[in-house]
């Protein structure tokens, strides 16, 4: 079986480069990675930590499609690629450090913890929200970046929404105030993000959840206004 | 610039301690080799023990661990985690922790060797959801990352800690970072053992070779725990939960050969001795049922289909015991100062004597959290001393990373070699031990050793280069492994997790902790009764 992966590196004549290898079909994508540096290419580089979808480190693209390496199995013709959107450092590395300071934007974390007992309900709230790996998939899904490199983006608007329902956060609107710029009313609502989570989480229907908390505390969505005081003329 | 506090290593220990810096006013700085939240701890699923429920307390939370330690356990040490374990769970609660809950109190399970459901837990990411807790606090207090950096060398200077040496893995230069406090959190060494262990990837010390080849000393190396229940085909583990729904382990015969519910070095004794014996042993779960293996132990069902190739429903699952915890690693006492002034360990890397001779489940973490905490305190009353020059260490290894980027191309590579040591370290310093098999597989590892400078990379780039990455942890690996057997070999006597065909039976001239240290690269042992 043949599968090709995309070569980066920068000091090179041509860059990019898709390069064929041979691959086990019995193997997942990261242990094919894994078996090819070894044995055919010391310089095949690509991220990896616990092999089983919950450090976040081996997400990269098949066939444009966001996946984590250890948890895919190859097949046939296989396009495997480095995550969109950030930059890419090599091969399938990509740098992180400039999306993990939106959760530094929008305030992912609890601003005023109260002694509040949490019930079995109030911890489903934030149960599915609490499962994100910071893999970046969703990341790197989204059509916002190609319009608006300052958008918050959904792992963090996700992880804010996850912070603001939690019953022990004393100060919600802290939270809506440092969401409404390059936050929830940028995103298009396309899904792609929930379609790309390894882990099953929605990061659109957070963001939605996010604008209604937003209209509790008198903000409104700055496309519908304008859509508004055109658009009621006809 | 020098930072008050340089901690290496984000998993929970390294964290905890970093957050306590921050909240003490100290200049903190956060190493990581990749990402903060790719730290080994996002593998720990079970939970972290706190004596919460009616009837518990922390006497008995002391007990049972002491127990568990098997006579070498450090009561002091034990004391303090038992007794500071509630007051972690409420830190973590006001840090938005999304424990799991039953009624409007913090659920709790049981898990081996505990009479209790003392083991607080989220779903089965405990591990995932504490480090992510404790990242985004870290964040919010203003801790500094530096990730994407790998640990060469502790600074050393007068006898005391002055900061660490880093390879800048991005750009494939050496830089020197100063600090009042070294914190070393890089966790444990199960990952010498490569594919027989169940930890993430590079998790072979890199923190412990380094200390030891600073002159710190090591305790307790030779105790490490083994999983009895992992996939065959690439040691991910399946959790006790199975065994303890009714799981049987059965041998390609189809016959049972073990009480299923015995303790986790038992069981993976009497396994390895099936596989020894040349038969296959496998975990049978299919009479459990369609409904309750999807509703109880959907990872294990997941993981077993897409790396084993099986359907748990409809067939045994093969499995081997394989490396899991190390309880041995940097020695430290009550608070986390090593035998070098101004160095601290914590959490897996060190050995405060917290897990004696084996680690009670639900303690890893419970561990990394106090005296994460702990260690971070302490290391933030040091008043640093030392001037900000370019030290010998720095120099010493910009050369190593210079040479070796020169010579790529030239030497063999290490990768064979490295898997075959792994399997041999699995063989002769695994499960059974006994005298002339660590002899050999110590000579074997010191051969490796002496033979490293005719080895080499095969990528000469500075950019991201994972090649040198991994030739510098097999350096780590070998040094590591020769420490651990060095303390088996020594250790002639079973208990615990060490168990010594040869001397099958515990014997009280070795209620000691087993030390170690280099001097002049010769590496000494020695033993020391526990208090």
């Amino acid at each position: 079986m043949v599968i090709e992966i995309r070569r980066y590196h920068r000091d090179q004549d041509s860059p990019s480069t898709f390069v064929q290898y041979k691959v086990d079909p019995e193997k997942t994508l990261l242990d094919n990675l894994i078996t090819l540096k070894e044995e055919v290419d010391p310089t095949l580089t690509f991220s990896r930590g616990c092999r089983s979808g919950v450090c976040g480190s081996c997400a990269l693209r098949v066939n444009g499609e966001e996946r984590l390496a250890c948890m895919t199995r190859v097949q046939e013709g296989d396009r495997v690629e480095p995550l969109s959107v950030l930059t890419v450092i090599r091969d399938l590395v990509v740098e992180r450090e400039s999306s993990l300071e939106t959760l530094d934007r929008g305030g992912a974390f609890l601003m005023d913890p109260q002694e509040i007992p949490l019930s079995e309900e109030d911890e489903r709230l934030i149960e599915r929200q609490s499962d994100c790996i910071l893999c970046e998939s969703c990341f790197s899904s989204c059509p916002v970046y190609e319009t608006n490199p300052h958008f918050l983006g959904p792992f963090t608007l996700t992880r804010v929404y996850r912070y603001l329902v939690d019953k022990r956060e004393g100060e919600k609107r802290g939270h809506i105030d440092r969401i409404v710029e390059n936050g929830i009313w940028d995103c298009t609502l396309c899904g792609r993000c929930g379609e790309v989570c390894p882990m099953g989480i929605d990061p659109k229907n957070d963001i939605l959840l996010l604008q209604s908390w937003a209209s509790r505390y008198g903000y409104s969505n700055p496309q519908m206004a304008s859509f508004g005081s055109y658009g009621l003329e006809f | 610039m020098i930072w008050d506090l340089i901690v290496v290593g984000s998993g929970v220990a390294g964290l905890s301690a970093a957050i306590r810096g921050r909240e003490l006013g100290r200049r903190v700085v956060v190493v990581a080799k990749g990402y903060p939240t790719q730290a080994q701890t996002a593998m720990a699923q079970g939970g972290m023990n706190a004596p919460l429920s009616p009837g518990d307390s922390p006497e008995r939370y002391e007990e049972d661990t002491l127990k568990a330690g098997k006579g070498i356990g450090e009561r002091e040490a034990v004391h303090l985690l038992a007794h500071r374990s509630i007051e972690a769970i409420q830190w973590l609660e006001r840090l938005g922790m999304p424990f799991s809950r039953h009624g409007n109190r913090i659920a709790q399970r049981r898990l081996g060797g505990v009479p209790v459901a003392r083991a607080c837990y989220a779903q089965d990411y405990t591990g995932l959801k504490l480090l992510h807790t404790l990242y985004d606090h870290a964040r919010k207090r203003g801790v500094h990352f530096l990730n994407n950096h790998f640990l060469l060398s502790c600074i050393v200077e007068g006898g005391e800690a002055r900061g660490v040496t880093l390879l800048d893995i991005g750009e494939g230069s050496v830089r020197q970072l100063l600090g009042s406090a070294v914190v070393v959190a890089t966790g444990g060494y199960a990952g010498i053992y490569g594919k027989f262990s169940t930890n993430s990837h590079g998790m072979v010390g890199d923190g412990i070779a380094a200390v030891l080849r600073a002159g710190a000393k090591l305790r307790d190396m030779e105790f490490v725990q083994f999983h009895p229940t992992a996939l065959v085909q690439n040691s991910l583990l399946i959790s006790e939960a199975a065994r303890g729904a009714g799981g049987k382990i059965i041998n390609g015969d189809g016959e049972r050969f073990v009480d299923e519910l015995t303790t986790r070095d038992r069981l993976a004794r009497a396994i390895y001795e099936q596989l020894e014996m040349g038969k296959k042993v496998y975990l049978d779960i299919t009479h459990l049922g369609e409904d309750f293996i999807l509703s109880e132990l959907p990872q294990e069902y997941r993981l077993a289909r897409l790396h084993g190739g099986v359907d748990p429903l409809k067939e045994p699952i093969p499995i081997r015991p394989v490396a899991h915890y190390t309880m041995g690693g940097i020695e430290v006492d009550l608070e986390l100062r090593s035998s070098i002034p101004n160095l601290f360990g914590v959490g897996e890397v060190a050995s405060t004597g917290v897990h004696g001779a084996n680690r009670l489940g639900g303690n890893s973490l419970m561990e990394g959290v106090v005296f994460g905490r702990r260690a971070g305190e302490r290391a933030s009353e040091v008043e640093g001393s030392g001037g900000e020059r370019e030290y010998e260490e720095t120099e010493r290894d910009r050369h190593l990373i210079e040479t070796l980027l020169a010579r790529s191309g030239e030497g063999e590579s290490i990768y064979r070699e490295m898997g075959e040591v792994q399997e041999l370290l699995y063989r002769k310093g695994g499960i059974v031990r006994e005298e002339g098999e660590l002899d050999g597989a110590l000579a074997k590892v010191r051969q490796c050793q002496e033979e490293l400078p005719s080895k080499g990379i095969g990528d000469g780039s500075r950019l991201y280069n994972t090649d040198l990455v991994a030739f510098l942890e097999y350096r780590n690996m070998l040094d590591v492994a020769e420490a651990a057997l060095t303390a088996m070999k020594g250790r002639r006597e079973s208990r615990g997790a060490h168990y010594r065909r040869d001397y099958p039976e515990e014997d009280r001239d070795f209620q000691a902790h087993s030390t170690l240290w280099k001097d002049n690269g010769v590496l000494y042992l020695d033993f020391k009764r526990v208090s």
